[in-house]
């Protein structure tokens, strides 16, 4: 009898174990099931958001090139359209017609940008702002297939403006390349010749060891302090324009070479040290074993590191912030001396601006963003599982 | 001509006069490697040997130049500067050609010139270093000359608006001085971080020991980049995501039980910023702690224990060390964050541990200091640099603690 109890006891102890068990493997499974539920509903909510900036109103109407519309562009379409035509389309008749003097005279009937209020009032969304005249005006030209909503390639060919349906993100995209490109030319060689110093070349001393707490310490500094030191040296030290792309990609190469430089000594790391011997073995220098040889062998690895610091560059805003890139810049940057912004200062601009219009503008903004850093991250996957081998 | 204009004059002008030169010497080797002489190091290397010889001095023209021209000493019109580095650069060239002769030992010299080059890009990580230092040390000490050190560190007000009309030379009678009282900036960055430490800790380490532990290889191969993509997405979209979608969410759920929140209230960018550093926690956890040993566990298992029960008293207190360097990286990189509480969290400085008041951060701060209208010597810009200084201090120790702690949990499974 006693030992049956004893049994019973073990019994219900090992089964409380044996839940305790369970539990905490669910809680594992929970976490995970948290993290990534959290990521569904973020896409799905940037998603929604952003989707229907990339579709915009757009009104047909009798276009007329008079003389007068050429001075005064409120001429050039019918008087009660005015509410409903864009201003920022508008504006550009006097410059067509310019370029175009052969149209004075004409009449054409077009597909012309609408209004940002007209835009959102058709989209259905609360807070379109459009005067309830307006929006029986706009009721009737749908009705009459005279409104409808089509893609907006503007978004992509145009810059940022104040009025919400003529923004769009070129001048940004490109700010972003340059910035790229510039952060890209300064890191790399540098990042990958200060990896091949310390990993092939430097002997263990102290100068040495004093590179590598270095960039273990400037690979955890935060970013924003990568921006006053491109305030206090690049622009009031060194007198380099603010908010140009050229300010931009020192700061942020200086940010990315930590990461480049980890990446390429671990790249450097797995070729294996017979393949120095076999070319020390022919007679090869060191500087040649390393240039042809081992550098050749650890470059899938090296790109996989320089796009993942590059994206992780693209994506980086803080340090931009300060030096001066979030200003309003519509107009394409010609070269890394004029004022120009990137797509992350964009996004940040417009989720500042007031007009619902701009939400759904930030939205797409970050489509555009997310879907080029995602791409080059799943390069960056590609890359190292091809390049996957063992010796 | 502006500093930009003559610097890009002459990134292009060397260029296309190295790639001549290059070609000029190699060819000059190779005509003499037809005409049968035995040269010491291959064609290419006379080739390189050239380039050298064009680029180095024009390159040292130009540095010496500039130097002068930053530290004011003397300013040397743009295109003097461009004829002079010129006129060296090929002086240098007609040199160096001279030199090419068989015997000649163009690859010891070329290679010598190389690995100096590596040498000095690996400087380049320590200038950075002394540059972040410097600009930060530079600044706050012109701040403190108008601040007191002890009021900014121990100061509860701040209120810098008046330093502004002092910054703009207008009269400040009868106005209250600028308060610069850092506590309750770093009391809501605490705060903040603590909340995303809150978020970030338990999930991070349940989904790495998941992972880890009882996933499958193919699952966890699946599931890490799936988290990684929560590394991925820039700040700026998350503090978007946190003012558009979060905040009124918290705002709302806040009054379903009756409580009040801003809606710039610090738990917002708190839970986000959890949520961006999940996978920082957990991929680092999940490496040291596949880095245990499997022999630990299989002792424990023999004993008759449970997985979970060897989890937790085996397999996380070996990886508790690399586990704690974790947290405090992650805590170093939710201090400097700066996106997501600049677009998310509020800009008053807010002494509370009400986590639904709005508060503002110190990376807050700097944003708002050096992104206005002011003058830049006003105390106010310069109190972005003394908050940049404590920032770059807490980083620091945090980095520093944090590798002392792994390299003693190193030393013990060596």
């Amino acid at each position: 009898m006693n030992k049956m109890q004893l049994t019973d006891i073990q019994i219900s102890r090992k089964r409380k174990r044996e839940r305790a068990d369970k539990r905490f493997r669910l809680y594992g499974l929970g976490a995970l099931v948290l993290a990534l539920a959290f990521l569904l509903f973020f896409f799905v909510d940037i998603i929604s958001k952003g989707l229907p900036a990339f579709e915009q109103a757009e009104v047909l109407v009798e276009v007329e090139y008079s003389q007068a519309a050429a001075s005064n562009y409120n001429k050039a379409i019918p008087r009660e359209y005015k509410s409903v035509v864009s201003r920022a389309w508008l504006r550009t008749i006097p410059l067509t017609l310019q370029n175009n003097p052969e149209l004075i005279g004409q009449k054409q009937k077009i597909w012309v940008l609408a209004d940002g209020r007209v835009d959102q009032y058709l989209k259905g969304n609360e807070g379109h702002r459009l005067k309830e005249k307006d929006q029986r005006f706009a009721d009737e030209l749908k009705q009459n297939g005279l409104l409808r909503l089509g893609f907006n390639s503007g978004f992509f060919t145009t810059g940022d403006s104040k009025l919400p349906e003529n923004a769009g993100i070129l001048a940004a995209a490109v700010g972003s390349v340059l910035v790229l490109i510039l952060t890209m030319l300064l890191a790399v060689p540098v990042g990958v010749m200060t990896a091949i110093y310390l990993e092939e070349f430097a002997t263990d001393n102290r100068f040495t060891r004093l590179i590598e707490v270095n960039i273990n310490n400037l690979a955890a500094i935060p970013s924003i302090l990568y921006g006053l030191l491109g305030l206090a040296i690049f622009i009031n030290f060194m007198g380099v324009p603010r908010s140009s792309a050229l300010v931009g990609g020192l700061t942020l190469a200086l940010m990315t070479l930590p990461v480049i430089i980890i990446a390429t000594r671990a790249a450097l790391r797995a070729v294996p040290e017979t393949i120095r011997e076999a070319a020390y073995g022919l007679g090869a220098s060191r500087l040649q074993t390393v240039l042809h040889h081992v550098l050749p062998l650890a470059m899938p690895g090296i790109l996989t590191g320089s796009i993942i610091g590059l994206a992780q560059a693209m994506g980086e805003t803080a340090p931009l912030l300060i030096v001066g890139m979030m200003a309003y810049i519509p107009d394409t940057a010609e070269s890394i001396m004029q004022a120009t912004t990137v797509l992350p200062a964009q996004i940040y601009t417009w989720s500042g601006e007031s007009l619902r219009a701009f939400e759904e503008r930030t939205a797409a903004g970050i489509m555009v963003l997310l879907t080029v850093l995602l791409s080059l991250n799943a390069l960056a996957v590609l890359l190292r599982r091809r390049s996957e081998r063992t010796w | 001509m502006t500093t930009a204009d003559i610097f890009f004059w002459f990134a292009a002008g060397l260029l296309p006069l190295a790639a001549m030169a290059y070609i000029i010497s190699r060819n000059r080797a190779v005509a003499a490697e037809k005409l049968g002489a035995r040269l010491h190091s291959r064609p290419g290397y006379y080739g390189m040997h050239g380039v050298i010889g064009l680029a180095l001095p024009a390159m040292a023209v130009g540095l010496i130049f500039s130097i002068s021209h930053i530290i004011g000493l003397i300013s040397v019109p743009g295109p003097m500067l461009l004829a002079t580095a010129f006129a060296v650069g090929v002086g240098g060239f007609a040199i160096a050609l001279k030199q090419i002769k068989p015997e000649f030992r163009a690859r010891q010299r070329v290679e010598k010139m190389m690995s100096l080059m590596l040498l000095l890009s690996a400087t380049i990580s320590v200038l950075t270093t002394i540059g972040i230092v410097l600009s930060v040390i530079f600044e706050s000490v012109r701040f403190f000359q108008v601040i007191s050190f002890w009021d900014f560190v121990t100061g509860t007000t701040w209120q810098p608006d008046t330093a502004f009309l002092i910054g703009a030379g207008r009269d400040t009678a009868g106005v209250a001085p600028p308060e610069f009282g850092s506590v309750p900036i770093f009391a809501g960055t605490f705060m903040i971080t603590a909340i995303a430490m809150f978020v970030a800790v338990p999930i991070g380490l349940f989904a790495a020991i998941y992972m880890s532990e009882y996933a499958s290889d193919a699952m966890r191969n699946r599931l890490k980049p799936m988290l990684e993509i929560l590394a991925g997405i820039p700040t700026v979209v998350y503090g978007f995501f946190a003012a558009i979608t979060v905040s009124p969410l918290i705002v709302k759920a806040a009054e379903a039980v009756g409580l009040q929140a801003d809606f710039t209230n610090a738990l917002t960018p708190g839970l986000i910023m959890g949520i961006m550093i999940i996978p920082f926690m957990s991929s680092l956890s999940d490496d040291v702690i596949r880095a245990v040993p499997q022999s630990l566990r299989d002792g424990s298992l023999a004993l008759g224990t449970t997985k979970a029960e060897t989890i937790r008293h085996i397999v996380l207190p070996a990886a508790m060390p690399g586990i704690v360097s974790a947290f405090l990286l992650a805590v170093s990189r939710a201090v400097g964050e700066t996106m997501i509480v600049v677009m998310a969290a509020g800009l008053r400085p807010n002494l509370t541990l009400n986590p639904l008041e709005g508060m503002t951060t110190v990376t807050v701060k700097i944003v708002e200091a050096l992104t206005g209208d002011q003058e830049f010597d006003s105390a106010f810009t310069l109190s972005a640099f003394a908050l940049g200084l404590v920032l770059l201090i807490i980083t620091l120790a945090l980095n520093i603690v944090s590798s002392i702690v792994v390299r003693k949990f190193k030393q013990r499974y060596e």
